[in-house]
């Protein structure tokens, strides 16, 4: 079996920590990757960036709307993840567009932190 | 003219430009806003000297990339991904001279403008950093015209900038099928601009009227730079509205009725501008809900008194645009046409019809609209309920008097 493990926390946490604190979590986070890369379980793993970051997109009569935030409903569940490459948010919408369910559900896009820039 | 007066003068009529180009050539809104500004301080010193530049624009975008490679070179002490901008932006100056061609360089502000009205940013920051970042308004004025405190204009402007980097928002004209849902929120920012300097939503109407000169301007640049039929009307629909600015309040700040206004005070000048445009929208075949609603002021605008007004072609617009726009507000206005065709028991019906439905419940033009056909069938009390109603959720001040002193005369 392949399992996704979703992150959940308060972002303001990172936030308020000290510095030397956020530097060892962020430790610990390497060599918890580092581990399970070593030890075979590893398949793939991205941190976020923060929620101000995020866009949803929906489809409605073929009509895209893209609008600000994470505006997934109550009623509606994460229910899987496409990791996708794209040259900048217009083409990373036009992609989520696609995605079959944003038709009937919505579909939040957020980037990835790119650590070795 | 000496050289600051030039400067100034440039500054006036270039700034906007001089920034949009480097916005796109530095990938940065504060980086292009200090190079700018640097730019122009050089300009003091350099233009008294040397004379002014034959092309004063190009003069300064040369010049604030140049600052923004040098500022980069010093911080990259501190910071390694600066060198490697600094190398870029010298690179990219020597071998692409399509950077700075005068196509590239208009397309510019039309970039901007699409940057701006992103729909991943909240309608608020597209408003605040539209006004900010293409029409140079000051975070104080944008704060005094949308009763908010500067530091929250400057917070919403910082978050979106934020987002832009963070997301990579791009800075570019939208593709051809992605250009009706973007077209649509530039739009709706400069109608929204406009609007609340035509109406503001609450309050007493001071420096409003800056603000829909803002948002013709914006209009204008739009149809000039991407002229699609929408964009046409919208441009129609402001300048017809705005014609009847000075006929629209009584000295003493009332509201002013569209039947009621003194006609030879509206503007016809802006009349016969306006109209011309629908005419350009309408026989495009493409138009949308701006053109249409630009269509119905333009119909009103042409009729030389209330009575002579073609109420049958206003009907016949409020039909399509009913189709195009099911909005509750739009069959509300609808309502009120065919009061003025058929008479006010054939509004009324619609419009009670629609308050049932519960979706207008909050909206007071609903309800005097409502008191206004009931009034002139003689329902005194049930026009007196209305307008009770109407005042109770009204926030306008011109529109607070116009209401009680209707409801006065009962």
């Amino acid at each position: 079996m392949r399992y996704v493990c979703l992150i959940y926390e308060d972002e303001k946490n990172w936030e308020k920590m000290p510095k030397a604190e956020s530097d060892a979590m962020m430790g610990e986070y390497f060599g918890f990757t580092n581990d399970i890369k070593k030890n075979g379980h590893y398949q793939a793993g991205e941190a976020l960036q923060p929620v101000a970051t995020a866009t949803t997109v929906r489809v409605r009569n073929g009509k895209t709307s893209t609008t600000d935030g994470p505006f997934a409903e109550t009623k509606e569940q994460l229910g899987g993840f496409y990791l996708v490459s794209a040259r900048d948010l217009n083409e990373a919408i036009q992609i989520a567009s696609r995605i079959p369910s944003a038709r009937l559900g919505s579909i939040e896009v957020r980037p990835v932190i790119e650590f070795n820039q | 003219m000496d050289a600051r007066a030039a400067v100034e003068e440039v500054y006036r009529l270039e700034s906007r430009r001089v920034l949009a180009t480097l916005i796109r050539l530095l990938g940065d809104f504060d980086r292009a806003e200090e190079a700018m500004h640097e730019a122009f301080v050089s300009a003091v010193e350099q233009w008294a000297r040397d004379g002014v530049p034959a092309n004063p624009r190009a003069w300064l975008v040369s010049a604030g990339r140049f600052k923004a490679i040098d500022a980069a070179r010093r911080r990259a002490r501190f910071d390694r991904s600066l060198a490697a901008l600094a190398r870029e932006l010298e690179h990219s100056a020597e071998t692409d001279p399509k950077l700075e061609d005068a196509q590239t360089l208009e397309d510019d502000r039309l970039r901007l403008v699409f940057t701006c009205c992103h729909p991943a940013l909240t309608p608020d920051a597209q408003v605040a950093l539209t006004l900010r970042e293409v029409c140079g308004l000051t975070t104080e004025e944008i704060a005094r015209a949308f009763l908010t405190t500067a530091p929250t204009v400057a917070q919403r402007i910082v978050r979106a900038k934020a987002k832009i980097r963070d997301a990579r928002i791009p800075y570019q004209v939208p593709e051809r099928n992605e250009l009706p849902e973007r077209l649509d929120s530039v739009l709706r920012v400069i109608y929204l601009v406009f609007n609340e300097g035509y109406s503001a939503s609450g309050g007493e109407s001071l420096m409003r009227a800056d603000l829909s000169a803002e948002a013709i301007r914006l209009g204008r640049l739009l149809v000039e730079l991407l002229p699609e039929p929408e964009a046409t009307g919208l441009l129609a629909l402001m300048l017809l509205h705005e014609s009847r600015r000075e006929a629209r309040l009584a000295p003493d700040g009332t509201l002013v009725l569209l039947g009621d206004q003194d006609r030879p005070r509206w503007n016809r000048a802006l009349i016969a501008e306006g109209a011309a445009l629908v005419e350009r929208a309408i026989t495009s075949r493409r138009f949308g809900p701006y053109t249409l609603q630009a269509a119905i002021a333009a119909v009103h605008a042409e009729a030389a008194t209330a009575d002579a007004t073609d109420w049958r072609q206003i009907v016949a617009l409020y039909d399509v645009l009913l189709r195009a726009d099911e909005s509750p507000i739009v069959a509300l206005n609808r309502a009120v046409a065919v009061a003025m065709r058929d008479g006010p028991a054939a509004g009324l019906a619609i419009i009670e019809g629609l308050l049932e439905s519960g979706a207008l419940d909050r909206y007071h033009l609903a309800h005097s609209a409502r008191a206004d056909l009931c009034r002139r069938l003689g329902r005194v009390e049930e026009a007196r309920a209305s307008y009770v109603r109407a005042l109770a959720l009204v926030k306008q001040e011109p529109e607070r008097r116009f209401l009680e002193k209707r409801l006065e005369e009962l």
